[in-house]
């Protein structure tokens, strides 16, 4: 899956869990920049994109992105 | 089961105008998402809750400490989730002569807890977590992590038969049920502090609200089955009483009998069983009157319904006859059709989705905990025989012409006493049980009514009923308070449903009056406060000759003791 679409879909996913339909990301966006995403909700997001995936995080990378870039890039190596 | 974000997305709306509850939350791993599921499904339930939640890790420090956030904070509920996750840090760092000592110590910081809060404590039970440091010889080894926790939760079941404040709320029984992988997620742990996964927290917060629920007054007491297929395999109609799914010979036919045997579980425990069938009504009680292989007989069924009406209108009538709100009901049949109909025609009852294969009917069944219940009495397996008692009465009141002759027919006796060890459980039970002939609706456990029926500034009453058709047991409770020299306040006036019509408000007055009058007291004062339950009672003071307080005309009535006369009524005192 391309990276444009996984960005896509993990949007989704933050409009979702966040109750915001404007959210839009770029790999540049990290928590500074949406509303509503701190330390709680960004473990609802990552449990919401690992059911989607059907994929699991380890705890050293959830701790590691610095944004959303880095998050979509570990996905992608779950995936590929 | 509503998921977090859905449960979360609740707490969004705009604050709906429920009845308000205080309760308080203390954990000692990190708690906001459970608080959130909390709230979400009070509010899915009907409740607004105002929440106190303390500060991670203080469960201690706002327990004991009297002047803390918590006891200013005054809460009528107190949640406590003490994890086994730290329980278990905890026994690791203990010196090991030690560890076997972390039950006690734990015990008695609970024993603590019960003294020291005077609201219910609703205490979550510890999940087991296997170590492994001993394997399965952990259960010879006292000194081991699982016969800590074993011993701890036994030893909480003790305490609250003791301390009738403290609730246990099962999380062991959930987990056990769910899995622990399940239950716990380490990403959720490692970056929140949270030891509850996020899809463990709907069902912990649903387990934590039935006992809410249950201590207000909100419970299933009534069970209604459908037959065929339901609680046996086959159709009677077609196949015949003798060939029928049941037992352990034909078919699938153990799964309903040990469904049936669980529907006799609780038969026994005072759930009210009926059936509900599209058959004819000799067809259908045959397999109850004959088939060996049967658990469940006719004796065990209150009211039993067999004919071709549709399934609403049948339900209907059955809740005349037993005069329970129909949130009270929970209504089982295999056909969604059916449900469906049920569902439309009366919202209010709960229809759960049975699956397709009966083989798991109770596993799911189980994993609903339907029958939540605050409160138990030995009296209650008795309830069934009452309820078709009342079905003879009913029929019996059709032979006379007026109401009085049926009345004087009944030869009705009633018992009067204080509260004592006897009636006490049942005075409780009463108290939280009753919703519709309620005049204030006070809530007391069976510690409280002990303690009213001791304290002098108090007079206390329980009512029997019994007539020539059996005994409906205790039926009604009066407490008054002692307000000044010359009045009493009737703090609660409750009857059960199942003796209205019978003049027993008539006879409980002229008690309370006659009482009264050899105490010196001039007045009575009643008040009347609205649920969404009581509204039978609006005009139970004024129709007994109460005046209406001109403050409050609504809410507040009194009666001059002096010019009262005794109200006509066919009941005489034992």
């Amino acid at each position: 899956m391309q990276k444009e679409d996984l960005l896509l879909k993990v949007q989704d996913i933050f409009r979702d869990v966040l109750d915001d339909e404007e959210i839009v990301l770029s790999e540049t966006s990290t928590a500074e920049d949406v509303e509503g995403w701190d330390s709680l909700t960004h473990i609802q997001l990552i449990v919401a994109i690992e059911k989607k995936f059907k994929i699991k995080f380890t705890s050293k990378e959830i701790l590691s992105w610095k944004n959303v870039g880095e998050l979509i890039d570990c996905l992608a190596s779950k995936l590929a | 089961m509503r998921t977090f974000q859905q449960l979360k997305r609740l707490l969004k709306q705009p604050d709906p105008d429920y009845p308000r509850v205080r309760l308080a939350l203390l954990g000692d791993s990190a708690t906001q998402f459970l608080a959130t599921a909390i709230q979400g499904e009070a509010l899915a339930r009907g409740i607004c809750l105002e929440l106190f939640e303390g500060e991670y890790n203080q469960v201690e420090r706002q327990v004991l400490d009297p002047t803390s956030d918590l006891h200013r904070f005054g809460a009528d509920y107190l949640v406590v989730f003490q994890s086994s996750h730290k329980l278990l840090e905890k026994y690791s760092l203990m010196e090991a002569e030690q560890r076997t000592a972390l039950c006690d110590e734990r015990l008695e910081f609970v024993r603590t807890l019960c003294g020291s809060f005077p609201g219910k404590i609703i205490y979550y039970n510890y999940p087991e977590i296997g170590d492994g440091v001993f394997g399965s010889y952990q259960n010879r080894v006292e000194v081991s992590f699982i016969y800590q926790v074993r011993k701890l939760n036994l030893g909480l079941m003790t305490l609250s038969q003791e301390c009738p404040n403290l609730f246990i709320c099962d999380l062991s029984e959930l987990q056990a049920k769910l899995g622990r992988d399940f239950c716990f997620d380490s990403s959720v742990y490692v970056s929140t502090e949270m030891l509850l996964s996020l899809d463990a927290l709907p069902y912990v917060a649903s387990r934590t609200l039935d006992i809410v629920c249950a201590i207000r007054g909100s419970f299933k007491k009534c069970l209604i089955l459908d037959l065929d297929n339901t609680l046996w395999g086959g159709v009677v109609g077609d196949d015949g009483w003798e060939n029928i799914q049941i037992g352990h010979g034909l078919g699938i036919g153990k799964a309903f009998s040990e469904f049936q045997q669980w529907v006799r579980k609780l038969k026994d425990r005072g759930i009210i069983i009926c059936v509900c069938s599209k058959n004819d009504d000799d067809k259908a009680r045959e397999p109850f009157e004959k088939n060996p292989e049967m658990v469940l007989r006719l004796d065990d069924i209150a009211v039993f319904i067999a004919n071709w009406e549709n399934k609403v209108d049948n339900i209907r009538t059955i809740r005349q006859i037993l005069n329970i709100g129909f949130d009270s009901m929970v209504f089982l049949d295999d056909n969604p059709f059916e449900r469906n109909i049920v569902r439309e025609g009366i919202p209010e009852i709960c229809v759960p989705e049975l699956p397709e294969d009966p083989g798991d009917y109770l596993e799911y069944l189980y994993g609903l905990n339907l029958f939540e219940t605050a409160s138990y009495s030995s009296a209650d397996k008795d309830r069934t025989k009452q309820y078709q008692v009342e079905a003879r009465r009913t029929s019996s009141a059709l032979s006379f012409s007026n109401e009085a002759d049926f009345l004087r027919s009944l030869e009705m006796v009633s018992e009067v006493r204080g509260f004592n060890a006897f009636n006490i459980p049942r005075v409780a039970q009463l108290s939280q049980r009753s919703n519709q002939f309620n005049l204030r609706t006070v809530r007391y456990t069976e510690d409280e009514v002990r303690r009213l029926g001791e304290d002098p500034s108090y007079a206390c009453f329980s009512f029997t009923l019994s007539d020539k058709f059996g005994d409906n047991g205790l039926i009604c409770v009066v407490i008054l308070e002692k307000r000044d020299a010359g009045t009493l306040f009737i703090d609660t006036w409750l009857m059960s449903c199942r003796v209205l019509k019978r003049g027993m408000e008539a006879f409980t007055l002229n008690t309370l009056v006659e009482y009264a009058r050899e105490h010196g007291f001039r007045h009575l004062v009643g008040e009347y406060l609205p649920t969404a339950k009581n509204a039978m009672v609006a005009e139970h003071y004024p129709r007994l000759g109460f005046t209406p307080d001109p403050e409050a005309p609504e809410r507040l009535f009194t009666l001059d003791v002096d010019t009262f006369t005794p109200l006509d009524c066919f009941i005489v005192s034992k």
